[in-house]
This record gives structure tokens, sequence and C-alpha cells, in this order.
């Protein structure tokens, strides 16, 4: 781990249960020596490692998290600013540098701790500690709705606080004044007694000498002044008039264009190449092989990519043209043979067979609630493959030295980036600067640095700055897809319909582990997974496996709620009597979607409910079902994130998150055909378009609760919540996705189902 | 050499005629607003206009374009200090997420209130059928078109001026656009 620094030691000591509280958010001793060059300009005081103001009084937050549209950096500033009562209107905001000092806390302590629980006097001060132990693991990640939930709890309340108390005591030492007659706001220190009033500006030379406060005072939320406001997000402006700068708006003198196809089959091996033809293209450059294997992957840990070949040009559309001129020949492997049926049926023996199962939860006597039941109802469920398409597809620019690699890149986690591609040119992470821009959606996806290390490895071949674009169709064919997952389900009833056990064994687990975990209070059950793995590659997909498990386990309830001939809704909202918390959100639902108030014939609705990321989410989808086309009208969606920051970046948050849903609920299908992608652009790929996009209302609940998160809860909710209104519409009980391979023209009752 | 009038700028690019607009104008004129979204005419992102008509540029070869008014993001604002009503709009509503399909939208919406300035639903659901936003604001976008096309007149009657009458449709150009395949 490195040698401790003295306050590093007083830090540890929290991690091992001790009570020595240290500001760490704060630590110029430390840490704001490191960091200041790398964020400072000439005249500003870097008051700490998160905030900085200048002569102008303009007060920065440098935001430890990327912007692919989540509106988190506005959100983040907005913590820090209300508790330093900054000037709002004086409030800027820039991305963090990928430096170790920026590693992220909020993912790390699921690394290091599991789910320990810190106790919540210690909270705001254990960011630091876990910003000393992720240092080492090089993690920077925007991802798992973490960046409002840790690091604006933990880091920029903290930070905030903490300058605004520093502000007060160099006003206090400045002005011999006793600290208890200062007030704040506005960017201002403010002595009423005296009529004395200075900008922090003028404070922050002598705040910096101080040494920090170790337990600043937090607002209570009745002192909110910028939290819990809608402001306009400051990254909006510049995406109106075409000026916001994407990784793919890069130009660099003297660049050159790359693009890249990598084995078809996952692991795939080039056998031969026949580059002749390309090589003759106009404007084609060169023509590389680039070699798969073992990768380092970020957070990932590390994968096994396939071999590559990139074509280099003068433009693009010149690399892409020589590139379907290059003649490659892939050996053959095992992978070759496999396809979408065969990993079904893969899932179906693994589960049928349950070797080595593996238990999530369990609670009461589920064998004998079977062995005492009146009736049983069974089902399985599955998803297929899922690719992310954000809009911009990958693309990374490199410009390599003989020690140094620069790197322009959109992704989520820059840190991992750098140290992957210092990895893959054998530089130390020293020697590689990232430069972190806009993502054009990110999803999950740009969380892999495959593409960055591609970028570095072709410029580094020829020997000059290149820009890698990948199509479309390679963005579709090499992801690190949402994985198809078989689900299968089967629970005990009694004479009266009454649910006493649940059981539920699924293929492939990955984060979060409580994502098939059900809120209902059902006295026996028994949750647990199997491995069943495929040569498809994995990756965190928006909300990750809540997106596969919230359709399961909702879908299930809904099947339950039938077979005991109860209201969807009033059975779900009888199970859940001992969870407050839930029952608001889905009563909410009900009530802003006029749950009980008939519907006409071909019409339905279907509601769902589904806690992920800390945040809980029902939505009630209304639907029309006419000449085998499901239609969806409405969309009814409440939220309680604990405290809304932005209540209307919530909000788009959740409209964001209810229209990637319906995508993929609708259409999104990735079929593996002999060992491959099938799919390759959004004609056959679909997104939702304007015409299909319902009417969507979100309701917030501020429950007061710890903040969950925004960009990833509104999404898992949606696809059961369709099922189940799709089933009250035509009796047709959706058990597998998406919806485009259904044909519903026929009402088709499937009580035959339950036995 | 190949001339075109951008943004009501001549300018001439030496490349293969047979290079789609949408590289010329990234790389060879280095206006970067207008994005690649899937190189087949299916995702909108990289929409610009043709004598007033919204086109996708990563199907249109820069031959057919020669000597033509073409118009980009960067030239949909009425001058350097004000918004087109549509920009406005966008920021009043909140539009833009990670903001990456957004130039193609405001192209497409612009084309429509310089035809259509009082647009139904449908209308708008016609016209900005093209354009994918992966993060799903189409009802905020929605929202803002019809917010700006109750503003002022005027307004719209002078955008719709500076960026050129709309022309005789020519069927040439439209199967060479592409023209969207609704999903």
């Amino acid at each position: 781990m490195g040698k401790w620094t003295r306050r590093g030691v007083i830090t540890s000591g929290v991690l091992l249960g001790g009570g020595l509280l240290v500001g760490v958010a704060l630590r110029p001793g430390h840490r704001a020596p490191a960091l200041a060059p790398m964020v400072a300009s000439d005249d500003e005081s870097l008051v700490n490692a998160w905030v900085k103001l200048s002569p102008d009084n303009v007060t920065t937050v440098i935001v430890p998290h990327s912007e692919m549209g989540q509106g988190a950096q506005t959100a983040l500033a907005q913590m820090l600013a209300d508790e330093m009562d900054a000037d709002w209107n004086l409030v800027r905001f820039e991305e963090a540098p990928a430096v170790a000092e920026y590693a992220n806390y909020a993912l790390g302590k699921g690394v290091i701790l599991g789910d320990a629980q810190i106790p919540d006097i210690m909270l705001p001060t254990v960011d630091g500690a876990f910003l000393q132990l992720t240092k080492a693991l090089g993690l920077q990640i925007t991802g798992g709705s973490s960046s409002i939930r840790a690091t604006g709890v933990l880091g920029m309340r903290v930070a905030g606080a903490a300058a605004r108390e520093m502000m007060k005591t160099a006003a206090s030492e400045t002005w011999q004044v006793p600290v208890a007659e200062l007030t704040t706001a506005d960017s201002h220190v403010i002595h009423e007694p005296n009529n004395m009033r200075a900008k922090y500006s003028e404070l922050a030379a002598a705040a910096a000498e101080l040494t920090p406060p170790t337990r600043p005072l937090l607002k209570e939320p009745e002192a909110f002044k910028i939290m819990g406001q809608s402001v306009p997000r400051h990254d909006i402006p510049s995406k109106v008039d075409g000026t916001a700068l994407f990784a793919m708006d890069v130009h660099l003198p003297d660049m050159l264009y790359a693009t890249v196809q990598r084995a078809p089959v996952f692991g795939g091996k080039i056998s031969s190449v026949d580059d002749t033809a390309a090589r003759q293209m106009p404007g084609v450059v060169d023509v590389i092989r680039l070699d798969g294997g073992t990768q380092p992957a970020g957070s990932l840990g590390t994968v096994e990519n396939g071999d590559a070949i990139s074509v280099v040009a003068e433009g693009y559309w010149q690399a892409k043209q020589g590139l379907s001129r290059v003649d490659v020949k892939w050996q053959n492997s095992v992978s070759n043979a496999v396809s979408s049926d065969t990993i079904f049926k893969q899932f179906d023996t693994d589960l049928t067979e349950k070797i080595g199962r593996k238990t999530d939860f369990v609670v009461g006597d589920v064998a004998e609630k079977f062995a005492k039941a009146d009736r049983l109802v069974d089902a399985d469920y599955q998803v297929p493959f899922l690719a992310h398409t954000c809009m911009e597809p990958l693309n990374a620019t490199a410009r390599i030295t003989e020690t140094h690699c620069e790197l322009w890149v959109g992704c989520q986690n820059p840190l991992g980036f750098r140290n992957a591609v210092a990895e893959t040119l054998g530089m130390d992470a020293e020697n590689v600067t990232v430069h972190n821009h806009f993502m054009g959606g990110g999803f999950g996806r740009k969380a892999n640095p495959d593409y960055a290390i591609q970028a570095a490895k072709i410029a580094a071949a020829v020997g000059r700055p290149v820009q890698l674009i990948w199509s479309r169709e390679e963005d579709v064919r090499q992801d690190f897809y949402r994985p198809a997952v078989m689900s299968r389900f089967r629970a005990a009833l009694d004479a009266q319909g009454r649910v006493q056990a649940w059981e539920n064994t699924y293929v492939d687990k990955h984060e979060p582990v409580e994502a098939p975990l059900v809120p209902y209070s059902i006295s026996s059950q028994d949750i647990g997974h199997v491995a069943s793995t495929t040569h498809v590659p994995f990756g965190a997909w928006r909300s990750v496996d809540h997106s596969q498990h919230g359709f399961f386990t909702e879908c299930f309830i809904d099947e339950l709620a039938h077979a005991a001939n109860m209201d969807a809704y009033e059975y779900r909202a009888a199970l859940l009597k001992d969870k407050p918390r839930h029952l608001a959100v889905l009563q909410k639902a009900a009530e802003k979607a006029n749950w009980h108030s008939p519907l006409a014939a071909g019409r339905g609705r279907g509601i769902a409910i589904q806690e992920s990321f800390g945040s809980l989410v029902a939505e009630v989808i209304e639907v029309s079902v006419a000449n085998g086309d499901v239609i969806v009208d409405r969309v009814v969606a409440v939220v309680d994130a604990g405290f809304a920051i932005s209540p209307d970046g919530l909000i788009a948050q959740i409209e964001s998150g209810i229209v990637y849903g319906l995508t993929a609920a609708l259409y999104g299908e990735i079929s593996i055909e002999n060992g491959a992608v099938r799919e390759s652009n959004f004609h056959d790929y679909e997104a939702l378009r304007m015409a299909q996009a319902p009417a969507i209302e979100t309701h917030i609940i501020n429950s007061g609760a710890d903040l969950g998160g925004a960009g990833e809860p509104g999404t898992p909710a949606v696809a059961p919540a369709l099922a189940n209104a799709v089933f009250n519409a035509t009796g047709n009980r959706i058990r597998q996705l998406p919806l485009k391979n259904h044909y519903l023209r026929d009402r088709i009752d499937e009580n035959d189902d339950v036995a | 050499m190949t001339k075109l009038i951008i943004n009501g700028v001549e300018r001439s690019v030496s490349v293969d005629p047979n290079t789609p607009l949408l590289w010329v104008i990234r790389e060879q004129l280095k206006m970067t607003g207008t994005k690649f979204g899937c190189g087949m005419a299916q995702c909108g992102a990289c929409t610009v206009h043709l004598n007033g008509k919204p086109i996708r540029s990563c199907v249109m070869p820069l031959s057919s374009v020669a000597g033509q008014s073409i118009t980009t993001i960067e030239g949909l604002a009425p001058n350097e200090t004000e918004l087109h009503p549509l920009q406005q709009a966008w920021i009043q509503e909140q539009v833009p997420q990670c903001g990456y399909c957004q130039s193609g939208q405001l192209m497409s919406a612009s084309a429509l209130l310089a035809n259509n300035p009082n647009p139904s639903d449908s209308d708008i659901d016609n016209a900005m059928q093209g354009n994918i936003c992966r993060c799903g604001m189409y009802g905020r976008i929605k929202k803002a078109i019809k917010s700006a096309a109750s503003v002022e007149y005027a307004l719209n009657a002078e955008s719709a001026d500076q960026l050129g009458a709309v022309t005789q449709y020519d069927p040439k150009l439209a199967s060479n656009a592409g023209e969207q395949a609704h999903g």
C-alpha cells in the first residue's frame, strides 16, 4: 500500500474502527501541493483539492467524475457551492485531471470493504482514507450511479463546508473579531456588527495557510439554498451550438485517422492477412495488425480480446474504404459453433443440473413449504445480450513520443485508462496524460479502455498522432455486452393463493449483489445462481444486473398476483406493509397513474418497483396493443432518491433511463450466430424514436433517506411494467425479451403454466 | 478542387469527390459540430441543410453537393450574439444530456420550422423520426420545438431567410441522401 503519511495513518485508524476524525477532504499539508500545479493557474488559491478560488472571486469546483450527459458535474458543484455559501453565479467547474490524487473512493469502498458499514458519524471523514486506498487500485470511475451519493455526500459537501469555515477563520484573524459573529453568503464573509464584508477571494490566501477544520459543520436541509434547486446545467449552452468538444473533435497537427476490425468471433486469432489491395487505395498510409490476448480493462481487471486489423489513412472514410479491402482470414475455434440457441440451451442445462449453485439469500424453510404447498407456480424467464450503442461511436486519439503518451478520449474511468495505456506501452503512468472529453453517451461501455489501447498501439506503430474511430458496425459487434441471462422461478402457494415460498436460480451473476433480491415479505426464500460462462464479453450496462433481475422478479411477482386472483398493485402493496419507503413510492405511482381507472379494450396497465443504487423507482406503464404491435402510451414514474439535489436533473435522468429501458425491452437483441454478433447498426439494432416515445411523467419523493443514484435507477422497472401491461391488455405473459419477437394479435391465456 | 458554400462562405476542398460530405466538413473544414453516428443515414447525428433541406451528410458524396449551399450547426444562429429560437428553447427546456445527437436534432427541427412554423405533434414526429437520441430526450425535444414555434414568428422568418429558402425538390439528391427508413 505504500508509505502512509501521518494523516494517512490517522485516517486508516478510522477504517479499523478507531475514533480519530480528520477532515481529509482538506489537507493542504499533504495533497494540495501535489495537486496545485495540475489545477491551479497563476494567482489562484487552492483552498483544497476540490475547490479553488480565483482573484475575481470565482469558485471553481474540481469534479472527479466524467460528464456523459447525466449532469453530475453540475449537481456536484451545487453540493459544494451550497455548503460553501458561494454565489452560484460565480461558480464554475472543471473535471479533475486523471491523476492518482483524484482516485474515486466510492467504488473503492465496495472493493475493499464489501458491504461493511461505516458509522454515520464518521462518514464525512472517511473519504480521504478511501482515497488513499483506491489510489493503489487506480479507480476514478463514473458509474454505479455513485457521483452524487458518494463523491457528493462524502466529498463535495465536506469540502465546501470546510472551505466556508476556513474563510470565516481567516476573516476572524484578519479583522480580529470572534468567528461566532461572522456569517457567510454569496461568496462573502460578513461581520454585521462592524458592517464589514469581504469577498472570499480577498481571504483566500490567508485561508490557504490555515489548518483545515477536522469536522466542518454541514447544513441541515432547511438551510439549503442551492441544493434542491433545478439550476441550469453548465454544459448545455455548448451542446446547442456545436461547440461542445467530444474526443472525436480533436484535431492535432500531422494527425492520421484509423479504423479497426477485431475478430468477429470473440477471442478470434488472425490466420492470414492480404492487405495488398488496401495499401493501393488512395489515402491509405498503413495496415496494422493488432494482436489480441489478455489486456488491462480498468475496473474489470483484464479481458481477453481477439486480434484486430487496423487501416490508417489520411481520413476516416479512406481508412474505412481501405479496411473493406483487407482480406483477413480468421482461425476457426470452438466458439465458431456457438449461437444464441446453444447459449440458452446451455443455460437451461446448467439451471437444471445446478452444479455448484451458490446462494445469494436464504430465509425460512423452503423445502418444507414446497412439500406442503397447495399449488405451485413456476416459470423460466430470459433476456438476450444487449449492446450499449452510445450515440458517439468509440474513438480515441493518441500522440506518442519516446517517453510520453497523450490521449484524448471520452471515458468513464480516466485513471484506469491512463494505467491501461501505460501498461500497454510499457511506460510509467506518470508519463501518460489523459485529456478526458464529454462523452456522447457512456452507459457503462466507456469504462473499458480497449479502444484507447488500440489507438495507442496504432499511434506507436505509425509514429504519428492517430485518431482511431470505430465504425458503428464495430461498435455493435465488439461491445462488452449486457449478458444474456436465464432465470428459473418456483413459488409455493397455500390454498388461498398466498405465497409461502420463493425459489429462484439464475445464470451469470455480476453486480450489484442484491439485484435479484425481492423486497416482499415472503417468509421462505432461496435465491441463488449457477455459473454458465459464454465467450461473449461482459460489460456493465446501465443499471447492470438490476436491468435483468428487475424484469424477472417483477414479472414473476405479477404472475403470483394473478395466481392469487389479486390486483397487481394491491398484491404488491400487501407484501410491502413493512417497507414504508417502498410502499410510499408504489402508492404514489398507482395514484398518479389512476391505477384503478378502467381502460378500453386492447389497452393495459402494468406496474413494477425496483430499488437500485440506493434509489427506489416505481413505474406504471400503459400500452395499447393493436395489429400485433405494442404502443407504449404513457409512463408514470415515482422516484425516491432520498433528496433531489437538482430536481429537474433527477427527472431528466429518470426519463432517460426509461427510454433506454424501453428501447431494450421493445427491440433490444444482440444475437449470436456462428460465434459472432449478427446485428450491425441502427437498422437491425433499433433505438426508440420520437414517434414511439411515450409521454413520461416523473414524480419525486424526498424521503430524507441517504442519497441514491439517478443515472441508472430509472431503467430496471421499465421492462417488467411494460410486460405486465401487455399481459393486462392481452393475456400474453411475456417471459422473453424483446417484445418485437412476440406475436400479440391473439389473446392467449397462459394459465396452463400454473400447476 | 470542389467548391462549397458553407454557412454562406465559399470554401474549396481538394479531396476525393466520393468522400461523404460529413468527413469533408469535419476533417477538411475542421467544423466539428456535425457528428458521426452510424454512417448509413440511420441516426441523424450528421444532419445538415442542403439548400435549406435536411440531409444526412454521412451518405452524401461531395460531388453531389458541389457549388451548393450547406448549413451546419455552426451556421444555425442568426449572428454571433444571438441564438436561433430553437437553440434558446433547447436551453430553456434543458434538452441535451450527452449532447452528441443535438446538432442533428436542431438541424432537423430548424428545417421543419422554416417550412412549417406551427407544426402539429405528428408533423414533429415525422420530421424528427430520423434522429435518434440514446439519452431519450424526445419529450423535451418536442416541447422545445413547440415552444420555439410559439415565439414571435418574425424571428422564425428571419432565420428561415438566413438559411435560404427551400429550393425545388431534387429526387436525385434525395436518393443520394439515403432518406431515413423509419424505425
